[in-house]
């Protein structure tokens, strides 16, 4: 019972502390949320990327052509053995009579210059899906193998490189957030050495009562605390609302349906969860930062 | 063991100034006894020793059965909530009233408050200030104030009160008026009291243990004594 006093007295002087010296916690609850804003807005980011290149490797085939003098029987066997491999999912022929079709109709223009060749000098093809993205690798490197295949592929460079290019940009906002989180954490402990400065003569009286330290730290610590959760509430909000408009606006897709967005509900409460652990870590480092260094008991 | 035991005690601050040397002292538990001495003789430094505001650099000192120099920073706690404090100047918290700046301590501990109000209005009976709980330490005379500590000092039933010169910043008549208080918690409670003081009258009038220091060193110790500082040399 005495413990819980001490707790609820304890919170309720870090709360009115908050408030007794607010030009300066404003200070750090600004730096707080300016720092969790672009977190946020790096986790969004990065959940919607990751999304997204699952997405598209989820539509990706393997483009698998076959040698010129593979006959019927051999493109059967091929088929048969791709389809014996671990991550297969479904496959489709394509002769080369269907892409000639295709480059027709696609290639305005060369139709004729097509239409005119007497032979078609293009491959017969399987479009193989696997049932995993990761797996693409090593079943396009198994199929390209097989015998009588003259190559394998799928549209690896292009993924790869959204994928180079986004971990760039990550890496730029993890240093940035760290940088912000150093100097937020700097600025709390100086609110809270502050108020240790301001409440020192009745640090002086616990002292001498025989208040026992960590009742004397615990409103200081609960302060730092404070300052982190309170600056993490405007975050969550601008978190919440623009991320729901920005999907609404879009119908939850991007250039016409080639990016599919991020549920709202599935990303925002992991999103909000983030931003005020951050919160409230960075603010207790601080204030147990100055209470270490500025509370001499 | 006697209530208070110091044996071979010296403090040498850092800068190599000796505040206390080689010090042995016993006061037994219900004594009042008062500390002597001119300027910088040590007085202060020995009450500091005593309620573990400085660490001796050598020697022992124990306070109702604590050993004070072996005791850790993060336990002196633990041997504030066996007595009480009343310094020169009164160390009131000025936005709390007399009921609150009392209770205060208290209040820290994580007393209920239905335990804290009687300790505080008995501690605010002896000290004569019961009808004064509301006012706030501004709104009271200097001699006023120090009761006000006396109280603070003693709610928690202390077994040992120490002064630092409480009647320094007090009129003749207001010293007085205090030394009384002082006296009576120490018969009526049986408080043993340890007072650093250059106040000769009190001493001359009161007839209590004396004890004498000059430049560190115990110079006398006298049942029923009198400030007789310069006749010592
Ligand atoms: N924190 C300190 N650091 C260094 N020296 C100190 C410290 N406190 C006291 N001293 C020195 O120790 C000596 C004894 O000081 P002390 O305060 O005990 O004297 P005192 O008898 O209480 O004097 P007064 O009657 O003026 O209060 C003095 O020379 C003083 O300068
Ligand atoms: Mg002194």
């Amino acid at each position: 019972m005495r413990a819980i006093r001490i707790l609820v007295r304890s919170i309720r002087d870090a709360f009115k502390s908050v408030f007794r010296n607010f030009s300066l916690s404003i200070a750090s609850i600004a730096c707080i949320a300016i720092t969790l804003i672009l977190v946020a807005i790096s986790l969004a980011l990065s959940s919607n990327v990751n999304h997204f290149t699952q997405n598209i490797e989820k539509e990706l085939s393997i483009v698998v052509y076959l040698k010129q003098d593979v006959d019927e029987n051999r493109k059967n066997e091929i088929e048969k053995e791709i389809k014996h491999m671990a991550s297969f999912d479904s496959l489709e022929f394509k002769s080369k009579d269907d892409w000639k079709k295709e480059m027709e109709q696609s290639l305005t223009g060369l139709e004729d210059v097509i239409k005119e060749m007497d032979s078609n000098p293009l491959y017969d093809s399987i479009l193989v899906k696997v049932k995993n993205s990761s797996d693409l690798n090593a079943t396009t490197n198994a199929i390209s193998e097989l015998e009588g295949v003259e190559s394998a592929n799928y549209g690896k460079d292009s993924v790869d490189q959204l994928l180079i290019i986004f971990k760039v940009i990550e890496k730029a906002m993890l240093v940035i957030v760290v940088a912000l989180i150093l100097v937020t954490a700097f600025l709390i402990s100086n609110t809270i050495k502050l108020t240790i400065y301001s409440r020192r003569n009745e640090i002086e009286i616990m002292r001498l009562v025989g208040t026992s330290n960590t009742a004397i730290k615990l409103p200081f610590e609960f302060e730092g605390l404070f300052l982190g959760l309170i600056g993490s509430i405007i975050p969550v909000l601008i978190a919440i609302y623009s991320y729901i408009i920005v999907y609404d606006h879009f119908d939850g897709y991007l250039f016409s349906h080639m990016i599919e967005l991020v549920k709202p509900n599935e990303l925002l409460v992991y999103v909000s969860l983030i931003l005020v652990a951050i919160g409230g870590a960075v603010g207790m480092v601080g204030s147990w930062h100055a209470v270490r260094k500025y509370l001499k008991i | 063991m006697k209530f208070i035991d110091i044996k071979k005690c010296s403090k040498v601050y850092k800068n190599g100034v000796t505040g206390i040397a080689d010090l042995d002292l016993e006061i037994d538990r219900g004594e009042f006894v008062f500390i002597i001495g001119t300027t910088a003789s040590g007085k202060s430094t020995l009450i500091k020793l005593l309620y573990r505001e400085e660490k001796p650099t050598k020697g022992m000192v124990i306070v109702g059965g604590i050993n004070v120099a072996k005791l850790r920073n993060s336990k002196v706690y633990k041997l504030r909530r066996k007595l009480g404090v009343v310094f020169q100047d009164f160390k009131l918290l000025p936005k709390l009233t007399v009921y609150e700046n009392v209770a205060y301590g208290l209040n820290t501990l994580g007393l209920k408050g239905s335990e804290i109000k009687p300790k505080v209005m008995e501690a605010l009976e002896h000290v004569g200030l019961k009808d004064k709980t509301r006012s706030f330490p501004n709104q009271l005379s200097g001699g006023e104030q120090q009761r006000v500590c006396i109280a603070r000092a003693i709610v928690n039933n202390p077994k040992l009160l120490i002064c630092d010169e409480p009647t320094g910043n007090l009129d003749p008549d207001t010293s007085k008026e205090i030394m009384d208080v002082i006296e009576k918690i120490n018969k009526e409670l049986k408080t043993t009291v340890v007072m650093a003081t250059h106040d000769k009258d009190i001493v001359n009038r009161m007839k209590k243990r004396v004890i004498t220091i000059e430049n560190g060193i115990k110079v006398s110790d006298k049942m029923k004594g009198s400030y007789k500082v310069h006749e010592s040399n």
